[in-house]
This record gives structure tokens, C-alpha cells and sequence, in this order.
């Protein structure tokens, strides 16, 4: 790319016209290089793949529900599987397997980070485009090829992996363990370490434009917390995913080549195994140095989209701008050392237990604070209940509902008895799942028009996928923890061999039934995304009334964002409502001051 | 009933739908600025409205749940650090609904009464040393506290140790089922390996047949514990990872293969104690009704349920995780000494066998 300076773009504009004509359909729309189609052909693979995974956890959902049951669904979608419609045990465990990986990685990951990094970091720092098209290219499509991977891992003959999605060996490792670890395991690592490859590609470009690539007067405290949290987001993934591939790898020596790194001492189908002097304990060392990191992957770019959302719409600068960056940061760095509470009573020596709660529970002070800034960026302010606002403001509902109850299972004692429980799974689904799926919503709903050349999705319907989402999300997940705290193990492909939960399956039918119609309401979303991409209604250039640059480029995606200059930042991002002494609007008649707007007369520049 | 709740919930909700979509449709006539995609004070209206109904709803989902489902959870602890470990939890769980509660008030009353309304200015607010610097020293002192506690206990619970004469148990795990061993009259443990097991000679964990340590060990499939003497665990696996939950007594650790993992406890009430406690009077009722009407129905799995101390495996191990379990019986002195006296010992079964 020639976007270097402002300089060279000037030139570089003039190019534009001679780029348009050469564009084909397959450099347009394929291998295209424009930031602005790669963040669509991410969210549109990471939709899908969501559609995937949500689907898995309705078969499953209704498993618990009704156990044993016959339904002819089970029997259309399982096939063998599901002999008579009754679900398999077998692919019970690869359904809740597989639907963790594609949540957690495809669609979290890479669905939401990819998509609005690769969208917002050139138009909101003011950039032609990232500082490498053609690797921002690659990483897509080394993503969509690990999604096509793990798709086909579906449909060997012994079933997709079922080990769990942190694939603990020796589960993992030994097929006579469980079918799902022969071909379908070696599949599940062959699309993760593509995965891996294609994150870190992605994580280096976005680094490397959000330092390089600012236009003239965007300093980093000027910079919206988008932007911040996709950088550090960044910065954690090439930290700790290759400490997964590495995992990865030598799970593949272990499984293929007889080294013995996670395993010993085996006894299993009336053999003894030649594997000596590994520990299963190293491999969750090392998953978790890049599983925990990851869910602050995951619901750290959400956090940035909420604060920018949450902003334009209360219409009010986000309170503590600079108390939001240093959490953030605080967050990241705390998130690399607390990989061991997932291992209090894994046989780890007791005291990292003790060090590990310490850490654990400290970043929950980064966390309060910014819980507390949202809300007080509510206080006072003329909200726009958008349906991304919406999401924003729900999104800070099940991110303090959830985070709470991380406070038990951060500390080692409490652990002990909810460790890999239901009330685990309550926790992380409200913490980083719901969460991160609404700060996901929040960014297609507000970015729409940006990403599909000015057009806008339908707000009703908008309306209705927020509110049955907001009360369904909290009627799976709220009950949960009650299950969890009755001593319900997860993974249970039923709870019928014990007596002690007979008593539970009422809650399991009512989180289903709230599953069911929540997923319902994602069909909602789905018809309205699609129909406005045709159809929607075509909105003014900044919709919002927001003060970001993205909104100055216009409707029409251009190759290089901006068809003359790229504008010049004069002010931070959070000028919304600033008046003068005497309460009058900065700009009249108008209660936000775009960026690029030089600083007014007798304006004072607030030091945030 | 079940279906009763079901259908109720749908018919709910479907009214809920069919009210909201009516709500915005007529908002969407009386709505007047040029651009409909954009929130206008009438959709304001409605769905700040909206945000005090769901932060009532989160109240009354909390409330429905503890009225419906408090009953459900585990019964007081069995062991001796198990009171300690409920008091930190139901002091954890104080504070969490505290929290919870004021900060969901704050976020959902803000949303309803700061809606938008064409004119309405909004505050230019920016920082506060003073707030922020509250709101995050309150964190640090609270989990300070949480933290000290937890720690203290944690380091207590897990400081295991040879003292007051423990009972050595080995718990051994494989797909899918459990197996203690004792020490027997010795009570210590023979040295075992997976490399040692010979099914033949029925030495199924491995023990080590020269060692005179292992001859008077005993391996039994039904946990048996003395009430009042402190247990040491040792655990083991043969295949791959499991997890030896004992929720009763507030009890987890792992078991993996290729090293063995340590817990301890001392439990402080007997299985008979158990039975009388009301609140598992109550649930062995309640669960005996729904086995009944099971039973009724001609369904499988539907005999009457006796309460017991369970020991589940509680990691995922393949096909039959679900039903890995072996029950714990815990009994006086006297009873687990008449009980391990008939027992036979690991010397006797290879001999038996040969």
C-alpha cells in the first residue's frame, strides 16, 4: 500500500479512478485487498459459523431437557447418529465440543474482532487502508479455510472431536478414548493451527496501522476506544497464540509420533501404552496461557464497541476516557497471569492456586471501573435507544451479572466445589458469550450503514431481536446457576443416573424452552440483515450524528476511504454535547463536533 | 406441569412479541422525522419504558429463582471445612447481590430516565478524579477481603498432612467407573503402576506383588468412611483425566494419569445423620413423588431413591462420563471397622486367582 502520509495519499487519490476500472469481480469481491469488503466477508463467515454453533446448542439444550426423548430433528440432522431420534452419547460430547470452538474462536474471535478491527481501524484512525492489504487478504482467507476445515471435521466417519473444546489429553489424544480422536481431532488441530496463523497475520496488521497509519493530529489519547481495544486486543493474541499453537503441535507429536509430552503412564483397553514421563498438566498449562487471554479477546474489542456506541447514542463524551485506556490496559496485562484459576484442582501445587487468586481477583477492579464508567456515561444524558445502544446498554447488564459471579469461581476455595459445574457455565456464557454477542449486535447495528454503503437496518425489528434476546439470554442463563450450585457436572450427556437431579429437569425445561425462542429471535436478526442489505433504507452519511472519521468518508466505498485528502484531527472523539460558558453548543444548532473540526474560538481543549 | 410451564411461557412470549411489534409499528406512524431507521422520541419512549420493565423482570427472575430453586441446592456441608467453605460463600454471595442489585437499579433506571427527547441537552461530563478514584478504591478494599479470607482458608484446606492419624485411601479412576483402596492393617499404600497391572492375577491397579506393603491393602467399588477421623486422599488415573467430585463434603480434585493428586477432609456426619436432616427429608420426598409418577407411567429408572453421598466424576472422560459414580458411605467407627474387617485383602484376591 502507498498510504504512508497524508502526503503521498494526496497523490494516491488521484489513483482512484484508474483502480476502479482494473477492479474485477473476483479482486472486488474474492481476493479482494479493501479492508472495508474483507470486514464483510469476516462477519458474514462469522454469521454463519454463529449460525452453526447456535444451532448445535439447541440439539443439545434439548437433550438435557428431555433426555432419552426421540425427536425426528435429531434424527435429519445427527442421521447416524442419532439412531430412531434419539440421541447419541458419543455426539452429545461433539456437539458441546464443537459448539464451544466455533463460538469461541470463529464467531467471537474472528467474526467480531476481525470484522470491526478490519472496519474501523483505517476509517476511524484515518488510514487508506491497513499497512498490508495483501496479508490482511491472507488472514481472511486462512480463517475461511479453517472454517471450512473444521465444517468437514463434522462429517468423518467417527465423528468430530469430543474431548471438550480445551481438548485436555490424554482424552484428546488416544482414539481408543473416544472415537472423536482419530480423524476428527486431527482435523479440529490441523483448522486451529491455520486459525492460529491467520489470527496472528490479522493481530500484526492491525499493530502495525494503529501505530503507523494515524492521520495528522491523531494522537493516541485522541484515539476512540475502539480503536484502543482492538490494538490491545492485538497485542494479547500475538502474546499468547502461539503459545496455543505450540500446544497444538505438540499434541500433534504426541498424537502421530509417539513423543510423549502430555502423556504417562496409560493403561487403557487392556494395554499398557508406551508413553513415559509427559504431563497432562503441561497441556493445561499451556492451553490456558492462550484460553484465558482469549476471552478477553473476545469481549475486549465488545467493550470498545459499547463505550463508542453508548457514547454517540447517550450523546455525551464516555466518562473517563483516560481511566477506560488505563483499564484496558490493566486488563490485558493482569489477563496474561491468571491462566491458573482453571487449574486450582488440576494437582498444581496449591500455593500457584493462592497466586492465581490474587491476580484473578485484581482484575476485577479494572473491570468495576469500567462498569461503574458506563453507567455514569448514562447519567444525565439524551439517550438514543438505537437498537445498538440497546445492545451496548445490555451488553454492561449481563457483563456485571456474569462478572460477579466470577468473584467465587476466581477464588480457589469457592472453586473447589463449582469447579466444571453448570454454575461455570452460567458464569462464562453472561461474562464473554451473551456479552460479547451484544457488543457484536451493537457494532452491526451501528456500523450497518458504513459497511453496506449507507444503508441502514430496519429498527423495529431491531427492537424486537434485543428485547427477546435481552429477557431470553437472562432466562437460560440466571437459572443456570442454581443448576450448578445443586452440583450438576457439565458435560453430562444426561443427569438421569443420579436421583439427587431428578428434581432439576424443570429448570433445564424452562432454560431450553428461553433457549428456543432466543435462537428464534436470532432468525429475526438474520431476515433483517440480509433484507437491508438489498432493501434498507438509505440514511444520511452520518446517521448517528457521531464525531468519528469513518462518518466523513462517504457512502459509497472507495479504494483508499477518502476521495480527496485524508481529514486532519483538530480534538478527541467525545466532543458530544461541549458548550461554552454560556451553554451554547460549540458548532450552533448542532450537539457534536466531528474531529476533523478545528477548534473553535474561545473553545477551551479539555485535557482528558 | 412441565408442559403446562412450557406452553404458558410460549403463549407469553408470543404476546410479548405481538404487543412490542404493535408498540413500535405505532410509534412508526406517529413518528415524524424524515429518517425512520433512527431512533425517535417515540421509540425512546417506548424502550426507556422498556428498560425499567426488564430491570423489573431481572428482579423478579432472581426472586422466582431463589423461591423455586433454593431448595434444589446442596444440602449443609458433610465435612468439617465445609462450613467454613459455605460461610465464604454465602458472604460472597451477600456482597455479589448487593452489588448486583444497585448496579443494574443505576444502569436500567439511567436508560429509562435519561431517554432521549428532541431538545434535550445533554450534560458534558468528562472525568471525576474524585468518583473514579471511589469506585475503585471500594473494589480493592472489598476484595482485599475477599481475597485474605479465601486464601486463608484455601491454604488450610490444602495443607495435607500426616497429623491425627489420617485414613489413607487411594481413589483409582478409569473409563468409567471408580475403585478404592486401602492401606489396611498397616494403613499405608502399596507401591502400584499401571505397568504392574495384570487382569489375570485380578491385580486390576497395578500393585506392586513384591512390595509387603500392597498384600494387606484392600480394594473395594463402595467408598466407606469413618465419621470424625480425617480421610487422605490419593488419587489416580489409569486412561485419561477425571475428576473425583465429592459435592457433599466440598470436595475436588483431579486425577491424572501419571502422578498422583492429593485431597483431604474429615467428615462430620454420617450417612445416617444425613438422612434425618430435613432439608434431604424434603428432597428424597419430592424426588420419591416425580420417581412415582415415573412409575405410574411404566418409564424406566423409576425405583425409590434412598439419600447417599455420591462421588461423581466431574471432568470430561468420553462416552459414559454421565454415570461414572460410586457411592460414599459414611459411618461410625465401629460400623467402618466391622465393615473393612470383612473385607478381603489384595494378598487373598491374586492368591484366589492363581
Amino acid at each position: 500500500m502507498s498510504a504512508h502520509a497524508p502526503a503521498i495519499a494526496d497523490d494516491h487519490a488521484h489513483d482512484d479512478h484508474v483502480h476502479h476500472h482494473k477492479e474485477t469481480f473476483v479482486t472486488k469481491y474474492i481476493f479482494s485487498q479493501d479492508h472495508k469488503m474483507i470486514s464483510k466477508q469476516y462477519l458474514i463467515t462469522g454469521l454463519i459459523m454463529g449460525f452453526i454453533g447456535i444451532a448445535m446448542s439447541l440439539l443439545f439444550r434439548m437433550q438435557l431437557a428431555w433426555p432419552g426423548e426421540s425427536f425426528p430433528v435429531f434424527e435429519a440432522l445427527l442421521g447416524k447418529w442419532a439412531p430412531e431420534g434419539v440421541m447419541d452419547a458419543d455426539i452429545y460430547l461433539a456437539l458441546v465440543t464443537i459448539h464451544g470452538t466455533i463460538m469461541v474462536f470463529f464467531v467471537l474471535t474472528a467474526g467480531l474482532s476481525g470484522t470491526f478491527s478490519n472496519l474501523l481501524i483505517p476509517l476511524q484512525i484515518g488510514a487508506r487502508d491497513m499497512a498490508s492489504g495483501f496479508l490482511n487478504m491472507l488472514s481472511y482467507w486462512m480463517f475461511f479455510t479453517s472454517s471450512v476445515v473444521m465444517v468437514i471435521s463434522l462429517f468423518v466417519e467417527a465423528g468430530p472431536a469430543a474431548a471438550g473444546w480445551t481438548i485436555y489429553p490424554p482424552l484428546s489424544a488416544l482414539p481408543m478414548a473416544q472415537p472423536g480422536s482419530g480423524m476428527g481431532m486431527t482435523l479440529w488441530l490441523v483448522s486451529m493451527a491455520i486459525f492460529i496463523a491467520s489470527s496472528l497475520l490479522g493481530s500484526l496488521n492491525y499493530i502495525v496501522t494503529v501505530i503507523n497509519l494515524r492521520t495528522k493530529g491523531m494522537s493516541m489519547t485522541r484515539l476512540p476506544l475502539t480503536i484502543w481495544a482492538f490494538f490491545v486486543t492485538a497485542v494479547i493474541g500475538v502474546i499468547s497464540f502461539p503459545v496455543l499453537l505450540s500446544a497444538a503441535l505438540l499434541l500433534i507429536m504426541d498424537r502421530s509420533f509417539g513423543t510423549s509430552f502430555f502423556l504417562s503412564d496409560i493403561f487403557i483397553q487392556g494395554e499398557v501404552l508406551h508413553y513415559q514421563g509427559g504431563s497432562p498438566v503441561l497441556f493445561e498449562h499451556l492451553f490456558w496461557f492462550l484460553g484465558h487471554p482469549e476471552v478477553y479477546i473476545v469481549i475486549l474489542p465488545a467493550m470498545g464497541i459499547v463505550s463508542e456506541v453508548m457514547s454517540v447514542n447517550a450523546r455525551k463524551p464516555i466518562f473517563g476516557y483516560r481511566a477506560m485506556i488505563a483499564s484496558i490496559l490493566a486488563i490485558a496485562f493482569l489477563s496474561t497471569i491468571v491462566w491458573g484459576h482453571h487449574m486450582f484442582i488440576s494437582g498444581m501445587n496449591p500455593f500457584l492456586g493462592s497466586v492465581f487468586t490474587f491476580t484473578t481477583l485484581l482484575i476485577a477492579i479494572p473491570s468495576a471501573v469500567k462498569a461503574f464508567n458506563w453507567i455514569t456515561t448514562l447519567w444525565k444524558g439524551n439517550l438514543q435507544l438505537n437498537p445498538g445502544m440497546l445492545f451496548s446498554i445490555g451488553m454492561v447488564s449481563t457483563f456485571i451479572t456474569g462478572g460477579l459471579t466470577g468473584i467465587i469461581l476466581g477464588d480457589s476455595t469457592l472453586d473447589i466445589n463449582v469447579h466444571d459445574t453448570y454454575f461455570v457455565v452460567a458464569h462464562f456464557h453472561l461474562v464473554m458469550g451473551i456479552s460479547a454477542l451484544y457488543g457484536l449486535f451493537a457494532g452491526v447495528y451501528h456500523w450497518f450503514p458504513k459497511m453496506f454503503q449507507g444503508r441502514m437496518m430496519n429498527k423495529n425489528l431491531g427492537f424486537v431481536h434485543f428485547w427477546v434476546t435481552a429477557v431470553g439470554s437472562y432466562g437460560v442463563f440466571f437459572p443456570m446457576h442454581f443448576v450448578g450450585m445443586a452440583g450438576v457436572p457439565r458435560r453430562y450427556y444426561q443427569n438421569t443416573a443420579f436421583p439427587m437431579f431428578d428434581e432439576l429437569v424443570d429448570i433445564q425445561v424452562l432454560m431450553t424452552v428461553f433457549a428456543l425462542i432466543t435462537a428464534a429471535a436470532q432468525l429475526v436478526f438474520a431476515y433483517n440483515f440480509v433484507r437491508s442489505i438489498f432493501y434498507g433504507k438509505r440514511g444520511p452519511q452520518n446517521p448517528w450524528k457521531a464525531t468519528t472519521l469513518e462518518w466523513t468518508a462517504p457512502q459509497e466505498h472507495i479504494h483508499g476511504n477518502w476521495p480527496g485528502a485524508i481529514p486532519e484531527v483538530h480534538r478527541w472523539c467525545y466532543d458530544y454535547s461541549k458548550t461554552y460558558d454560556n451553554g451554547e453548543y460549540i458548532l450552533p444548532g448542532q450537539d457534536f463536533v466531528p474531529q476533523d473540526v478545528p477548534l473553535q474560538e474561545g473553545e477551551e481543549e479539555l485535557q482528558h | 406441569m412441565t408442559a403446562l410451564l412450557t406452553i404458558s411461557v410460549l403463549v407469553l412470549v408470543a404476546i410479548a412479541i405481538w404487543q412490542m411489534t404493535k408498540i413500535f409499528e405505532f410509534s412508526q406512524l406517529k413518528a415524524k422525522t424524515a429518517n425512520s431507521e433512527v431512533a425517535s422520541t417515540e421509540d425512546n419512549k417506548n424502550n426507556g419504558y422498556l428498560m425499567f420493565a426488564f430491570l423489573v423482570f431481572i428482579y423478579l427472575l432472581t426472586i422466582f429463582c431463589f423461591w423455586k430453586y433454593s431448595k434444589f441446592l446442596l444440602p449443609e456441608a458433610a465435612s468439617e471445612h465445609g462450613s467454613e467453605y459455605d460461610s465464604l460463600m454465602l458472604w460472597s454471595f451477600v456482597i455479589i447481590f448487593i452489588v448486583q442489585f444497585i448496579t443494574q437499579a443505576l444502569l436500567h433506571y439511567f436508560a429509562f430516565k435519561y431517554r432521549g427527547e428532541e431538545g434535550k441537552k445533554a450534560l458534558f461530563y468528562a472525568d471525576n478524579d474524585r468518583l473514579e478514584f471511589i469506585w475503585t478504591i471500594i473494589p480493592v478494599i472489598v476484595l482485599a477481603g475477599l481475597i485474605i479470607w479465601g486464601l486463608y482458608t484455601w491454604t488450610n484446606i490444602m495443607d495435607i498432612n500426616e497429623e491425627d492419624d489420617p485414613l489413607i485411601v487411594e481413589l483409582y479412576a478409569q473409563q468409567f467407573n471408580w475403585t478404592a483402596r486401602y492401606g489396611g492393617d498397616d494403613n499405608v499404600l502399596g507401591d502400584a503402576n499401571v505397568r504392574m497391572i495384570d487382569i489375570n492375577r485380578a491385580n486390576v491397579l497395578g500393585l506392586d506383588e513384591s512390595d509387603p506393603n500392597a498384600a494387606d491393602d484392600i480394594i473395594v467399588k463402595e467408598l466407606h468412611l469413618p465419621v470424625g477421623r480425617k480421610i487422605n486422599f490419593k488419587m489416580r488415573s489409569q486412561d485419561v483425566l477425571h475428576s473425583a467430585y465429592m459435592p457433599h463434603f466440598r470436595a475436588q480434585m483431579n486425577c491424572v494419569p501419571g502422578m498422583i493428586t492429593e485431597f483431604s477432609f474429615t467428615p462430620n456426619t454420617t450417612t445416617a445423620e444425613m438422612r434425618q436432616n430435613p432439608e434431604v427429608i424434603e428432597k428424597v420426598a419430592r424426588t420419591n413423588a416425580i420417581r412415582a409418577e415415573r412409575a405410574a407411567a411404566g418409564e424406566p429408572n423409576s425405583e425409590p431413591w434412598e439419600f447417599d453421598y455420591i462421588l461423581l466424576c466431574n471432568k470430561i472422560c468420553g462416552k459414559s462420563h454421565y454415570n461414572m459414580q460410586m457411592k460414599i458411605i459414611v459411618e461410625s467407627e465401629e460400623e467402618f471397622q466391622a465393615w473393612m474387617d470383612s473385607q478381603t485383602t489384595f494378598a487373598e484376591t491374586v492368591s484366589s486367582a492363581e
